[in-house]
């Protein structure tokens, strides 16, 4: 049996291709990329050794404090905003719409495969005061407010990527939670009803704490991508007005591309990086301990 | 939910009930708030992008002197969207992503397969810590490998064709392709490969004639979701296209508003509406698909 299914030669056949580009593209880079950290330069002007100083400059660079602070309210911020929203969403479609979900949720769905640039554009113009006042402003015209530029303070740059954001993503966390809540038993929700809870009871003490599992494993899911996000920031206000909106990602790009220090870029990477790696070991550690808890 | 339905209509004899017009209107009053709620949803999915399309319709004086929620005068003016593809590039971006994007899935799935194969299927020592070590890809984020990247592509002179993009994105889409195969051959009951082997069927040949059609179905929607990312990327296509020929539809969007100047909204309002209302045919067909498959790539964490 293993003599077939343990063949090393086809192991390596099957495997190889996959793990070759894997290493080649993504594991030697990621320790290259480490090897950056104590240099200078980048590789048309060449590089020069400064040891620990690109490490050092994070702590004391303004920028890398605020582009910290934004990377980390906006994951804060759209973790609550985006679950939320979908797992309101979620109980619209089990408890309210029941059967008659299924075109409301793919409806609702359609943004999350939209191009973020096509999306961040779109924004842009619904948001807009020039040339043409945008809908939004119509909107708040409408209804006796002034037109704010959106996009002139950072505060409110911030509101319109989470709006975006939270408008792109809810149909996706909508349809993963409500793959949960399809999964609690009926019986569950009957004998509650039959023993008077109903409504918003049902909801806190039945549905609430059986969706945990899958509430908690999109709350990892989201943090882990909105600590990474740089396509919406980039294409809507590009970090702007000055540097308000830039997050990590966009601050180690501009580092990187626009100014040529790759040692600087590598560092501001890593300490994205370490961000990510200790939010998941985090979030692992915690949940293991609810696990355990019982 | 049929259950309680049953038990209405058990316990509704012994009860006496109201006038039966007044309780229906009664439930139906109970439903308003519900119904306002689907309608705001509704309007707030659909409008954007009905909005996103009038504009494309619409020429600059009308962008400049009605208001915005006024539909186009003329719904045959294409005059954007001849603007977008002639002085935009948008047919050249397109082309670019199509070439970058096809040859990309092509290899991540080949790949893909056959590591989740190997790696589900078949018995060796070492196979966990493998996947283990494709999984961790799936956290790092792309900044990381940026830089080492370039700095092979240039030296290797890959930079000024679309190769960068075809390799970065192969191997980026790699771990979540190989978790989520071995995921799917793990569902496909051992036996089978065991009796294939007792019959004598080589290892290649249970690849291919079993393994391979049993998760014929989970590939495809692997490949869908694969395909919206790699299409929808940014971040690589940005870094690697350093000449405008060679942008992708995204890149080249990026910078559309530029080339044509800020005030000139109508030619990419016409842009964004062939990169929305292309993915939306896609979505049309395999709606189901491409939904169940994106949330099964989220359950991994």
């Amino acid at each position: 049996m293993n003599r077939v299914l343990g063949d090393w030669r086809a192991v390596t056949t099957l495997l190889g291709p996959a793990l070759l580009v894997y290493t080649l593209v993504m594991l030697v880079p990621i320790f290259w990329s480490l090897g950056y950290t104590v240099f200078e330069g980048n590789p048309i002007i060449g590089f020069t050794y400064v040891g620990w100083d690109n490490i050092a400059a994070l702590f004391t660079d303004p920028k890398v404090a605020d582009a910290l602070v934004f990377t980390i309210k906006y994951a804060v911020v759209l973790t609550i905003g985006q679950v939320l929203v979908g797992y309101l969403l979620s109980l619209l479609y089990v408890f309210w719409l029941k059967k008659a979900s299924g075109l409301i949720r793919t409806l609702v769905f359609f943004p999350v495969v939209l191009p973020t640039v096509a999306v961040a554009l779109l924004f842009q113009a619904l948001f807009a005061i020039a040339p043409q006042i945008g809908p939004v402003n119509s909107l708040l015209n409408l209804v006796g407010i002034d037109s704010i530029d959106w996009f002139a303070s950072g505060a409110t740059a911030f509101w319109v990527i989470v709006i975006m954001d939270i408008w792109r993503s809810m149909g996706f966390y909508a349809v993963l939670l409500y793959a949960g809540l399809v999964d609690i038993p009926e019986e569950l929700f009957e004998s509650a009803r039959i023993d008077g809870a109903s409504g918003w009871r049902l909801v806190r003490h039945i549905v609430i704490p059986l969706s945990l599992p899958v509430l908690f494993s999109s709350i990892i899911f989201s943090i882990n991508g909105t600590l990474k996000v740089f396509d919406s920031v980039l294409a809507l206000t590009n970090g702007g007005p000055g540097n308000t909106t830039t997050p990590l990602t966009l601050y180690m790009y501009q580092t990187s591309f626009t100014y040529g220090e790759y040692g600087y870029g590598s560092s501001i990477a890593l300490l994205l990086t370490i961000l990510c790696l200790l939010v998941t070991l985090f979030i692992f550690r915690s949940s293991r301990r609810d696990l355990t808890k019982g | 939910m049929t259950h309680t339905t049953t038990l209405d209509t058990v316990a509704r004899p012994s009860v006496q009930a109201p006038a039966p017009e007044q309780r229906s209107r009664a439930r139906w009053l109970r439903r308003v708030p519900g119904w306002v709620v689907v309608t705001l949803l509704m309007i707030a999915v659909v409008y954007p992008l009905f909005w996103l399309l009038t504009g494309s319709f619409k020429t600059q004086n009308e962008f400049l002197n009605n208001p915005t929620w006024a539909l186009p005068e003329d719904w045959t003016n294409l005059d954007n969207y001849i603007e977008a593809f002639t002085t935009g590039n948008l047919g050249t971006y397109i082309k670019n992503s199509v070439l970058a994007t096809l040859p990309a899935l092509f290899f991540t799935i080949v790949f893909g397969v056959a590591a989740g194969f190997a790696l589900e299927v078949m018995v060796w020592k070492g196979r966990g810590t493998v996947l283990l070590l494709f999984l961790a890809g799936i956290m790092v984020p792309g900044q990381m490998i940026l830089l080492p990247l370039f700095t092979i592509y240039f030296q290797t002179g890959l930079t000024g064709s679309l190769w960068p993009l075809i390799i970065t994105y192969t191997a980026i889409g790699l771990p979540l392709t190989v978790f989520m195969m071995a995921t799917f051959f793990r569902g496909v009951p051992r036996e089978i490969f065991e009796a294939a082997t007792l019959d004598g069927a080589s290892i290649y040949r249970q690849f291919w004639s079993i393994g391979f059609p049993m998760v014929k179905n989970a590939i495809f929607t692997v490949a869908l979701v694969q395909f919206f990312f790699i299409w929808n990327d940014l971040l690589i296509a940005l870094t690697f296209t350093n000449r405008d020929d060679l942008r992708t539809i995204q890149v080249g969007l990026l910078n559309f508003t530029g080339q044509f100047g800020q005030v000139q909204y109508g030619p990419t309002f016409a842009a964004v509406c062939v990169n929305v209302f292309g993915t939306l045919v896609i979505y049309l067909f395999l709606n189901q698909r491409v939904m169940k498959g994106m949330t099964a790539g989220a359950v991994k964490g």
